[in-house]
Order: C-alpha cells, then structure tokens, then sequence
C-alpha cells in the first residue's frame, strides 16, 4: 500500500536557515503519529512541508501520492493543518466559522452540523461570537472546522493546548474515529504522555531530522 | 469548487463580518464624511468647492478605501485565516475575486454618501444629462480601485509595517483613477461648462485600469500571498 507521506532526505529552508536538513519519514494511511522533540527541532516544519506550505529544497517528497515539488496546490486541498494559529474569524459565530470552512470543501448543512456536535459546540456555543470565547473554545471550534473539511490527512501542531479536561476527550475521540475510518493524523506534542497515549507510533524530531522512536 | 463559487463564498463572508461588525458604518462613513467637512473649511469658499467637488469625492474615496483594505487584510491575518485558506487550497484567484466584489459593494455605499456629501456640503449640482455617465464613472472606477485595493491588501498582509506600507504602495498606482473619475465626474456634473461627451474617453480609460488590474491580480494573487 502506497504510504500516504514519503520524505526521502528532505532539505527546507525558512529565511536562510535550514530547518529540516536531511528528514527521512513513512507514514501509513491510519496512523497516528506523534512527532516529539524539543523546541525548534523542526516538528512545525515538517508539518507544514507536508501541508504544501513550506517548499523542498532538496530530496523527494511525496504526500496523498503527490509529488510535493509538483503538486503542493493538489496537496493543500486534501489536507487539514491546525497550527499554532486557529484561522478563524473573530467578528463570527462559532457556526457561521464552521459552516464557511466546511463549504470550501462543499460539505452539506448536515456535515457541518455533525461538525458542531462531534466538538460539543451544537448548544448555545453555536451562536457566540468567536472573539467572545475562551482560547479552549476557539480551539475546539478550529478543530470542528478541521472535522467539517473532511480532510485525509491531518496536522496538527499542539492541539491539547488551551482544552479543558473535556476538550482533550473529545479531541482524542475525534482522531482515533479519524484514523479507524481511514484518515492519518501526525501530531507535534510536547505534552507527551496525553499525546502519547494517543499515538500509533512515536517519531523523535532533532537538528531538523526525524529519528525513529517506535511504537508509544 | 470553481473559482466563481469561492469567490462568492469569500465575498458573503466578509460582507457578513462587515454586517456584524458595523466597522464601515461606524467608523469609516464618519471618517469619509469628517474629511469632507475638513476640506470645506479648509477651502472655505462655496464657488471653488463647488469647482473641486469631483476631486474632493475621489481623494476622500481614496483615504477612506485605505481603511476598508486595512481591515479586510486584518480579519484574515488575526488569527491566521489567510493561511488556512492557502492549506485549504482554496483558489487564489477565487480569494482574489471574493475580496474584490466585497471591497467594490463596500465602497459603493462609501461613494453614494460621499456624492450625498458634496451635493449638500459644496452644493454641486447633478444633472439629468450627466447620470449615465455619472454611474458608469462610478462602476467602472469602484472595479479598479476594488482589484488594485485587494492585490496591494494582499502583498502588504504579510509584511512588517504594513499599516503604513499599504498607503506607499497603493496611491501612486490609483493615480490614473483619481484622474480618470475626477474628468468624467466633472463632465456628468458639467463643472466649468463640461459636456457629458468630454467624459467617455476618461471611462476607457477607467475600464483599462480595472481589466489589467483585475486580470493581473486573479493570476497572481496565489504568488503575493504565499511569499
């Protein structure tokens, strides 16, 4: 079976720096990944490489089949990068965010209220200004427009930070019931034993390389 | 999606953070509106007012149009919805088109008050004659300004000091519009004896700007906003 990411001694480079220099990685379709390191390791780096958003220097990089060097715009339509930014609107509500990201993909009323529902956002929340939540609450609404968008792979940098107790519940239910129905998820933690216990594998990301930890 | 229904999804959603948000009406209209009344006490005589009120329009529609891009770049920058859009695949000239039409309705009502404006505050005359080339000078001159407002929006969003980097950028390039508008505006209100018929080659002229500008920025808006 094709793996849904292959990089093979991939060089990127942000500002004259390099960061990632020579990263070697094999993803399968239903895995999810915790890449773990310290900070500045690399771990956003190769999350956005693999979200068509920082360009290969050098080496080969493949994801969802596409050569990155190529395809980097086929590539961005098919996954769903959570960051360290949230990218929603601010001045609307938290059903109006998610309706709008889920209509990029043309996802229908019902989809996008499951969207709501899976983050526990259907209530009352549903109608409130996102400027008006709390940093937990954009997060769950950034993830809800993440499961409304339908993507086949997810990235996912901290995204336990700022949930409360339930969030992070839901929020793992959320990725295992992604990858049980085909999706694969990588997600950059520091917080290694909640994330840890989540995973399917462990990679380790150091100097811009990733080394093979093995299973959690 | 294709390009046209992305387009139609960015414009309905920033006309709806504008909705919500009341910042045209609240701020911007008052801002247009003060700098009208600024002008009129700063030429204080009713015979050059009545004179200059085309221009007037314009470069007031052009500081105030500074604030619209400002704040349709910044809702997408807080919080890093530009770049989920680029993740998203969205198509950038679909971006560019959605900003575009949203931007062009919102300095429509700009310019319709602005026209309120100089009629009661320099008291010039609209005339019968002058009303179709009037609102051609218009349609066509919003579309310029839309498209040139939104790449230029586009290249400063991601730029260090982009507050006052847009200004730089932006109103060297609008020149031939404020020229072009001011012409024909002051053919359709026939300022100094102008006939409507003076006004029609500065609409080309208008219509040119708004085709290279809208053709340019629909290719090339993926590029300004990945760098």
């Amino acid at each position: 079976m094709e793996p849904v990411v292959h990089l093979a001694d991939v060089v990127a480079v942000l500002g004259g720096f390099p960061v990632l220099a020579g990263a070697d990685l094999t993803v399968q379709r239903g895995e999810i990944l915790l890449l773990r390191g310290p900070n500045g390791a690399g771990k956003t780096s190769l999350l956005r490489l693999c979200a068509g958003l920082l360009p290969v220097e050098r080496g080969s990089a493949t994801v969802l089949g596409c050569d990155l060097a190529v395809d980097r715009t086929v590539v961005r339509s098919r996954v769903g990068l959570l960051g360290h930014a949230n990218g929603l609107y601010a001045d609307l509500t938290v059903a109006d965010n998610v309706a709008f990201w889920g209509a990029t993909v043309g996802a229908t009323k019902d989809e996008v209220a499951g969207s709501l529902a899976r983050m526990g956002l259907d209530g009352r929340l549903a109608d409130v200004h996102v400027g008006r939540l709390s940093a937990g609450q954009r997060r769950r609404t950034a993830l809800a427009c993440l499961v409304a968008r339908r993507a086949e792979l997810w990235l996912l940098d901290e995204p336990h930070a700022g949930l409360d107790a339930a969030g992070r519940d839901e929020l793992d239910a959320t990725l295992r019931e992604a990858a049980a129905s085909g999706a694969t998820v990588m997600v950059a933690s520091h917080e290694l034993e909640r994330a840890g216990a989540l995973a399917t594998r462990v990679v380790e990301v150091v100097g811009g390389q990733v080394r093979q930890a093995g299973t959690p | 999606m294709s390009t046209w229904r992305i387009a139609r999804l960015i414009a309905a959603k920033d006309l709806r953070i504008e909705w919500r948000s009341r910042v045209v009406t609240n701020q911007v209209l008052p801002f247009a509106a003060l700098v009208m009344v600024l002008f009129a006490f700063a030429l204080d005589n009713d015979n050059v007012l009545t004179r200059v009120a085309p221009g007037l329009v314009w470069l007031a529609t052009m500081f105030s149009m500074l604030v619209l891009v400002q704040r349709a770049f910044a809702v997408e920058t807080a919080d890093g919805a530009l770049d989920a859009l680029q993740v998203a695949g969205v198509r950038p000239g679909g971006i560019f088109l959605g900003k575009s039409l949203a931007l062009a309705a919102q300095l429509a009502v700009l310019e319709t008050v602005l026209l309120i404006a100089a009629v009661v505050l320099y008291q010039a005359e609209l005339q019968a004659s002058g009303a179709v080339l009037l609102v051609t000078t218009f349609a066509a001159a919003t579309t310029g300004l839309a498209f040139v407002g939104t790449l230029y929006g586009g290249l400063a969003a991601g730029a260090k000091g982009r507050e006052t980097l847009l200004p730089l950028l932006m109103l060297p390039v609008v020149a031939p519009v404020l020229i072009g508008a001011t012409r024909a505006t002051e053919a359709a209100f026939g300022t100094n004896g102008a006939s409507s018929s003076e006004g029609w080659p500065w609409i080309g002229l208008l219509i040119l700007f708004a085709v290279l500008f809208g053709a340019g920025g629909t290719l090339a808006f993926g590029s300004l906003i990945d760098e």
